[in-house]
């Protein structure tokens, strides 16, 4: 794996007062209950994760998972109340204020739900925000906005009032927003939920291609299962503040780890998750048919294909090396197999 | 016994109501009972009861405690007095360096920060002052008066008329828009041509000192109070009794502290206009959304650029309102504190008000509400005001107004110049047109006013003494009527029904504080024409509202007449209803009900704005024809919002019924002018303020809980 950008040792988080206290005597054994009857709310409980760089995370939950408030612990919007958090090796805990600021501004973006655009300024003016605070001049911070603009494709509503735009209109504002001091860090905090079906689609496959293009290092917040597994390189589902798996997605959908995460699973569509390679057998090479399909291919494209041979299906990698095989019978498997056994 | 459990609250009501009545009757009038009029209280009578405490002596005329209580509290203005005096002039004596005698002077701290205050405050008002119409005393605050004597020729010129009309046109331009500048061109020149212009200026310099201070202070102190709880702790009973204290009454205290004249008047004003300004800034910020702080954060701000760049752009609207209550209580005060020797056009319409000149009072009035409404609109164009960053403007589009103005001031000076040749000898109508030089309509109103008074005179005569001897009359002796046990039970009662003990025991604290007063009885009387004043203002307000709510257009125009009356000096609402009534109980009332019925329309309008459009549509759909719909819907859900507006008619109401005391009514405005002509009224002058501030109060705090348990149970929090 390549450099790691974001690490987490056991983070806390726990709201009330003696929080503090009462995690130093828990031993790193939280109980949300006997915190809760002690007046705590329990938002993180030992969170350990790294992100390499150019990686996606998606942390997936149901409201009150926790997962804002562990964004908002690694953004340091809020401090954690115990672990520690290291960004780029550095140890994000131990910043003073002057050097927070600094990383702030020049190494992460954060786009909110909400959008949490300044209501008193325009489209152009919103993303030249982040630019004017460093100090940017007037000039350059607006070219700068400029490109941005164009980059989200709002050109010729730089001069929009936020309250004039819609909601999709409004959320790429927030984005370009977040991009605009070029970040190595990208944090998005459900960007895609207060939209409608159709925008958030829409929205989805910009930023994926926004994404292809920029190589952040993401951390994606999200409470939707399908979102997070179009999006997501790895995945960490959350439940009352506990990571219950922190996996790809074809691991999460095949090998769910408690049955909190089946349940997640059990309605996906497998075939649109799943690749040929999450699927193939490794072991078998010979006896192959004349069918050749490529291991990185969704299984739902080339389910047709495959359904149509009697013989085995090779399976090739990007260089056209065989490095397995598949079963026609396989996918029926993979399709209707899982959630026959599921409860 | 299915009623009483159907409805307990409304059978423990009558309970209350039963107990109130039974006490009414049971207890009577003590037969040496009567009415005080003037200050017979302070006279020495052989029949009154004495008292000393702390050393203070005070005297009452002692009734059967359920009928009066005994002002157990009259050692109170007298001592709040003494204090001011010690505190003044003779606690912690410093040794002060005085640059005039060139030597060391002992001085009681506080009067030496006092005077250093008012030099500073005097310093402003009148470097402003004369910047507009010329004088020295700036120069010399620099220098010395021996120096002017040297150079008389330095001397601040002050701008012509022109010069100010077409600067103040073209600053509402680049504000606004070719609309406001014409409003502010043709205000000036009605203000000039009228012969207003010297008092204007006076009046328009002391808001220029007092508005801005007052915005400054009340913005950092709403920033501090947001940021510190404990800050905000410490404010929070002030606010709320300054919210409900007349303005008249702070006049008194100020006399003592800071003397007589504008700066005494600008301190008194920041005083009454911080509050509300303090209130809502707190409010503002408050409703930020968390996620725009974050926003902030994330771009990495600084603490200062976040409150400065993001939340109070975004809270902008409260902090507007704020501006706009900065600026009405600034002109308010501008008239009012003409009774402390301010100058201006409220002392002018004091006078004419004394001289019983409605034409000169209405002219003045005039003035000053357009000067308002102009700073008001102006005030509030300058916040919305956005920069346009793509324009690829030439230099002189750039700088146009900056080039403009520069052209209008050589022309003005051109003018004045000229003028000087035109009128010689005469004034200088085109530098500056003298007070009593102008044009003036006075004799033109006086005459209407005779006209009226010799047309309906019979008919005016005949409501006037119909309304006060069948009406008000009845009504003041029934008020007087109750023993003070019944009405701190029927307080009390109310204040257990509505908020529990909590409230209770508030409304009884505050309540009591009034019954040990030595007013009660002034009080009463201050409540009976308050409470004439709110009934029928409520009754119009919400009768208008409604029926304005009908219609999108006709409401927005109702709002926008309450916006411009509201801009108005409370004063100035006198000068009508002097007119047609004269100096009466009558005029006052009207007065009250005219100012009161501003808050009760806007808040009705508001209410049923607020109902949801789901709401309506709901209701369309059960078939429900527009009255069921007002009835059975909107009326319900907007009433906690217009009760808030019963509250606000209520403050309204007992400031306007304070102000009265003015034309003359036998209530706590009466002593409350009284005392700021008394050299020991500081203490009563004070304590009678916040005997008006606990009659608001009581309303605020009753009405307030009820508002929010019923917000509370139809989920509209």
């Amino acid at each position: 794996m390549s450099e790691t950008v974001i690490k987490c040792e056991s983070v806390y988080k726990i709201f009330g007062q003696n929080a503090k206290k009462m995690l130093e005597e828990s031993n790193g054994n939280v109980d949300a209950k006997t915190f809760q009857e002690r007046g705590c709310i329990v938002g993180v409980n030992n969170a350990s994760f790294e992100v390499a760089k150019g990686e996606m995370l998606v942390v997936m939950g149901l409201s009150g998972s926790g997962k804002s408030t562990l964004l908002r612990c690694i953004s340091r919007l809020t401090d954690a109340t115990g672990g520690k958090i290291f960004i780029e090796g550095q140890d994000l805990l131990e910043l003073n204020n002057k050097e927070l600021i600094e990383l702030r501004r020049n190494k992460m973006g954060m786009v909110f739900q909400s959008f949490a655009l300044l209501p008193h300024k325009t489209v152009v003016e919103n993303i030249a925000f982040p630019l004017q605070i460093k100090g940017t001049n007037t000039e350059e911070s607006i070219s700068r906005a400029m490109e941005m603009v164009k980059l989200v494709g709002l050109d010729g509503r730089e001069n929009y009032f936020p309250r004039e735009l819609s909601g999709g209109q409004q959320q790429r504002v927030g984005i370009a927003r977040s991009l605009a001091v070029e970040p190595d860090i990208w944090f998005l905090d459900e960007p895609f939920s207060a939209l409608d079906p159709l925008i958030r689609k829409e929205m989805q496959d910009e930023f994926l291609r926004l994404q292809e293009k920029l190589q952040k290092t993401i951390m994606f917040i999200t409470h939707d299962f399908d979102e997070a597994l179009k999006l997501a390189d790895r995945i960490a589902i959350m439940k009352d503040g506990i990571i219950e798996q922190l996996d790809t997605p074809a691991n999460i959908v095949l090998n769910p780890a408690t049955e909190y995460v089946r349940k997640f699973t059990e309605e996906v569509p497998r075939e649109k998750v799943l690749i040929i390679e999450d699927v193939m057998d490794a072991s078998s090479k010979d006896n192959l048919g004349d069918l050749k399909v490529s291991k990185d291919e969704i299984i739902e494209n080339v389910a047709e294909k495959i359904l149509t041979q009697e013989k085995l299906v090779g399976v090739v990698d990007s260089k056209n090396n065989i490095v397995g095989s598949i079963k026609p019978s396989k996918i029926i498997d993979t399709v209707f197999g899982g959630r026959k056994n599921g409860n | 016994m299915e009623y009483l459990k159907k409805y307990p609250k409304l059978f423990q009501w009558l309970f209350l109501l039963i107990v109130f009545f039974a006490l009414c009757f049971a207890i009577d009038v003590p037969e040496t009972y009567k009415f005080i009029r003037g200050q017979a209280e302070f006279v020495k009578d052989p029949n009154q009861s004495v008292y000393f405490f702390l050393g203070k002596e005070v005297r009452y005329y002692a009734f059967d405690v359920f009928w009066r209580l005994p002002p157990l509290l009259g050692w109170l203005p007298i001592w709040i007095n003494d204090s001011l005096f010690f505190l003044m002039n003779e606690w912690m004596p410093m040794e002060f360096w005085n640059e005039d005698t060139q030597e060391f002077k002992t001085r009681p701290l506080l009067l030496e920060i006092s005077r250093n205050l008012t030099a500073f405050m005097t310093f402003l008002i009148e470097l402003i002052r004369e910047i507009l119409l010329g004088g020295l005393e700036t120069i010399v605050a620099f220098t010395s008066w021996d120096f002017i004597d040297a150079y008389p020729w330095l001397e601040l010129p002050g701008l012509p008329w022109t010069i100010v009309a077409a600067g103040a046109a073209i600053l509402s331009y680049k504000l606004s828009g070719k609309g406001l500048a014409l409003f502010a061109g043709l205000t000036m020149i009605y203000i000039s041509i009228f012969g207003q212009w010297k008092p204007s200026m006076q009046t328009l310099s002391f808001i220029l000192v007092a508005a801005p201070l007052s915005f400054i202070f009340g913005l950092g102190l709403g920033i501090a109070a947001y940021k510190s709880k404990r800050v905000e702790k410490a404010l929070y009973p002030i606010l709320l009794v300054m919210q409900t204290m007349p303005q008249y009454a702070v006049l008194v205290p100020a006399l003592v502290l800071f003397g007589v004249g504008d700066h005494a008047a600008v301190i008194i004003t920041m005083v009454v206009a911080v509050p509300p300004m303090i209130l809502l800034t707190i409010l503002g910020l408050r409703a930020i959304p968390p996620e725009v702080i974050e926003a902030g954060r994330m771009s990495g701000c600084t603490n200062w650029q976040l409150m400065f760049k993001v939340l109070i752009p975004t809270a902008r609207r409260d902090i507007l309102i704020g501006v706009n209550q900065v600026i009405m209580v600034c002109f308010s005060m501008a008239v009012i504190s003409a009774f402390i020797g301010a100058k201006g056009l409220g002392f002018n319409l004091l006078l004419a008000l004394n001289q019983l000149n409605i034409g000169l009072a209405l002219e003045a009035g005039l003035c000053i509400s357009l000067i308002a409404i102009l700073l008001d609109k102006m005030s509030l164009a300058w916040a919305n005001k956005q920069t346009d960053y793509f324009g690829n403007l030439t230099f002189f589009q750039r700088n146009k107004n900056v080039i403009f103005f520069g052209a209008s001031f050589v022309i003005g000076i051109i003018l004045a110049y000229v003028g000087t040749f035109i009128f010689k000898g005469s004034f200088n109508y085109l530098f500056e047109i003298p007070h009593n030089k102008g044009i003036s309509t006075a004799d033109f109103w006086n005459k209407g006013v005779d006209w009226i008074f010799d047309t309906f005179f019979v008919y005016i005569k005949a409501f006037n003494t119909w309304l006060i001897q069948d009406v008000l009359q009845p009504m003041r002796a029934l008020y007087l009527r109750m023993p003070a046990v019944a009405t701190l039970v029927l307080a009390v009662g109310a204040g257990y029904l509505i908020g529990g003990v909590r409230s209770a025991l508030v409304v009884a604290a505050l309540t009591l504080f009034i019954a040990l007063s030595p007013w009660w009885d002034r009080a009463l009387v201050t409540l009976y024409m308050a409470t004439f004043g709110v009934v029928i203002s409520c009754l119009i307000g919400f009768t208008v509202g409604t029926l304005c709510f009908q219609n999108k257009k006709s409401a927005a125009f109702m709002l926008g007449v309450c916006d411009i009356f509201q801009t108005f000096p409370s004063f100035v609402y006198l000068i009508p209803v002097m007119m047609l009534f004269g100096i009466t109980d009558t005029s006052v009332l009207i007065a009250v009900i005219v100012y009161a019925t501003i808050p009760a329309t806007r808040y009705t309008i508001e209410g049923l704005r607020s109902v949801p459009v789901g709401l309506h549509e709901a209701a369309t759909m059960s078939g429900v024809n527009k009255f069921q719909r007002l009835t059975k819907i909107e009326f319900p859900l907007a009433f906690p919002h217009m009760m808030l507006g019963l509250n606000q008619t209520i403050v309204f109401a007992l400031f306007m019924v304070i102000i009265g005391a003015f034309i003359g009514t036998e209530d706590l405005g009466q002593y409350i002018l009284k005392a700021l002509s008394d050299k020991n009224g500081a203490g009563i002058g004070l304590t009678l303020g916040i005997c008006v501030a606990f009659i608001g109060l009581i309303f605020d705090n009753l009405i307030r809980t009820w508002v929010e348990k019923r917000k509370k149970h139809l989920g509209i929090a």
